[in-house]
């Protein structure tokens, strides 16, 4: 600790009988501190109801709602097919992964096999969605910290990344390109040659980024020791991705389930110990060279030719017997998961989508705000790396 | 693994016959009574420490609500859901939050979306995600979001709709007569 000031701590709240702090917001000696649903601190479209004593937080509450659609409502209404277009809308940085998950879910309940450049195709796609998603969270926590030319960097290369979408898919940021089946279709000529491009910029940008934010003392002051979660709440809170990696827990699905072609990829689970926020960045950070690896090894290494699509019913009268399934996969925040329920109807009966920031954003958040200072929440959200939509689907 | 697994719980606990879904996904329905003890068996002494999700399913012809837990053993690479079927007339589940804090959240959202109490779970009773709802929740199978939205909002003039299953089938299958589209 840098300033181990000590404070008069007689003014904070003290505990009740059932150990929670008892705060009266008539003594005036708190306030209440609105933190979103519109403010540069915060990630997305949600809020966070801060109690503050001083410049100390002593009570968070998230909430949601901002953006609330009744996706999973609206998915019932629809056929298999029909679902498909709306998927990919309940995560704007990273909407690949739904597209995927839900995809493998109506395959593994119809009985489909995809063909195996398809496949390839769509682990090149989902790495691909990692690191845009990830520089959003480079920007976002540098723009946290007030560092906004890391944000204006990374969002030049991600939208060369996005060209590459588009080239590849015809879109920029919903891409709908994985369906039940397979994949809408192949890579363009010299799409490798385009992607080693895109791939060389984004190395000389990250290079930057490191000198300008790794190298900063004033970052890593606000970032070493701070939101640190300890490792035994990453079970009983669901933690998992980068959060926990950061811990020294090597969760990671691509190597503890592996799915798609991740077990025939080269690649390293990258881990830190201390926990904290900077500790955090820095696991994504070699994440994204990780995917940058990994997009090369997969150019590389698959098919040169073959089928993209595998035979589907006539999508108008399409039935699936009554089931259920899980399917997951590592999004770049954690484990990210369809639970698919059909009834033998031509409508899927239950669609669950577990995303990582239901647990992150919610009652992990509520846990790590007391006791922190009002100009650390933002950071440490932000850390978080959370997505508001998988909240409220 | 997952077979000796149920036959070990299957000593103490009445499970039905498990669906085994893939080698690392298993489904099984237990009693209501014995979740809370089977949880923790699962937890403690299986090493199942991770709490995948809980959701719900409107089986609305059978009268049930489907609660599902859904658990994972990240070491053995392998998910158990737990089903519990509960009424939906006295639709009331048993709180897990303090087995795992997380569950708060879930259990909030089941009691707003599907009207599912779970007593004592720390603000289950607090909007979640909607504000100022009054109507049924609307997550079950009979509240009508079509209706709902036809009756709060105004229609805009000049916009042109189209039933969404026949455009799809005049864009898909222009050829084929709607007979013969099967």
């Amino acid at each position: 600790m840098m300033f181990n000031l000590k404070t008069d701590r007689s003014q904070y709240p003290q505990p009740g009988p059932d150990g929670k702090l008892e705060i009266d917001l008539e003594t005036g000696k708190y306030l209440k501190l609105w933190q979103g649903p519109n403010h540069p601190g915060i990630t997305g479209n949600m809020s966070v109801e801060l109690t503050v004593c001083g410049d100390e937080v002593v009570a968070g509450k998230t909430h949601v709602g901002y953006l609330h659609r009744g996706f999973e409502k609206l998915m019932e209404r629809r056929s298999f097919i029909q679902v498909f277009p709306i998927v990919c809308r309940v995560c704007v940085p990273e909407p690949d992964f739904n597209e995927y998950c839900y995809a493998a879910a109506v395959e593994e309940l119809a009985g489909i096999k995809v063909p195996e450049l398809a496949n390839w195709m769509r682990t090149l796609i989902l790495e691909m969605g990692r690191f845009n998603s990830y520089m959003m969270f480079l920007g976002g926590i540098s723009g946290a910290l007030g560092l906004g030319v890391v944000g204006q960097w990374m969002t030049y290369v991600r939208d060369l990344m996005l060209d590459r979408f588009e080239e590849l898919t015809g879109a920029r940021i919903y891409h709908m390109f994985i369906l039940p089946g397979g994949v809408r279709g192949h890579l363009p000529d010299g799409f490798a040659g385009r992607m080693e491009e895109v791939l060389r910029t984004a190395e000389k940008y990250l290079a930057d980024v490191e000198k300008v934010m790794f190298r900063n003392a004033v970052y890593k002051r606000r970032t070493k020791g701070i939101g640190v979660i300890d490792p035994k709440l990453f079970e009983p809170y669901g933690v998992t991705g980068p959060n926990a990696r950061a811990g020294g827990v090597a969760k990671d699905l691509r190597k503890d389930a592996p799915y798609l072609v991740y077990n025939e990829l080269d690649f390293e689970v990258q881990t830190g110990k201390d926990s904290d926020i900077h500790t955090r960045v820095d696991v994504r950070y070699r994440d994204i060279h990780q995917s940058i690896a990994l997009i090369r090894q997969i150019l590389q290494k698959m098919p040169k030719d073959g089928p993209v699509m595998a035979k589907i019913p006539n999508v108008l009268h399409w039935q699936i017997p009554r089931g259920e399934t899980y399917i997951k996969g590592e999004s770049s925040r954690g484990e990210y998961g369809y639970y698919l329920v059909t009834d033998g109807s031509g409508y899927p009966r239950r669609i669950n989508v577990r995303g990582p920031s239901y647990t992150h954003a919610m009652a992990l958040l509520e846990h790590l705000i007391p006791g922190t200072n009002i100009s650390d929440v933002a950071q440490l959200m932000v850390s978080l790396h959370t997505y508001p939509p998988e909240i409220e689907r | 693994m997952m077979k000796d697994l149920i036959a070990k719980l299957k000593k103490h606990y009445k499970l039905t016959e498990p669906d085994y879904r893939r080698a690392d996904l298993t489904f099984v329905t237990a009693q209501k009574d014995e979740l809370r003890s089977l949880l923790i068996a699962l937890r403690d002494i299986e090493g199942f420490t991770h709490l995948v999700l809980l959701t719900a399913v409107d089986w609305l012809e059978e009268g049930l609500f489907q609660l599902t837990y859904m658990l994972n053993n990240r070491a053995a690479n392998r998910t158990l859901a737990l089903r519990v079927m509960i009424p939906r007339a006295n639709a009331v589940g048993d709180t897990i939050h303090d087995l795992w804090p997380t569950a708060e959240t879930y259990q909030r959202e089941l009691r707003e979306m599907f009207g599912i109490d779970f007593p004592g779970s720390p603000r289950v009773n607090d909007e979640f995600i909607l504000e100022g709802w009054t109507d049924m929740p609307p997550y079950r199978r009979d509240f009508d979001s079509l209706a709902y939205s036809l009756q709060t909002y105004r229609e805009r003039p000049g916009r042109v709709t189209h039933d969404p299953r026949e455009h799809m089938k005049k864009a898909l299958y222009p050829d084929q007569k709607p007979e013969a589209a099967k």
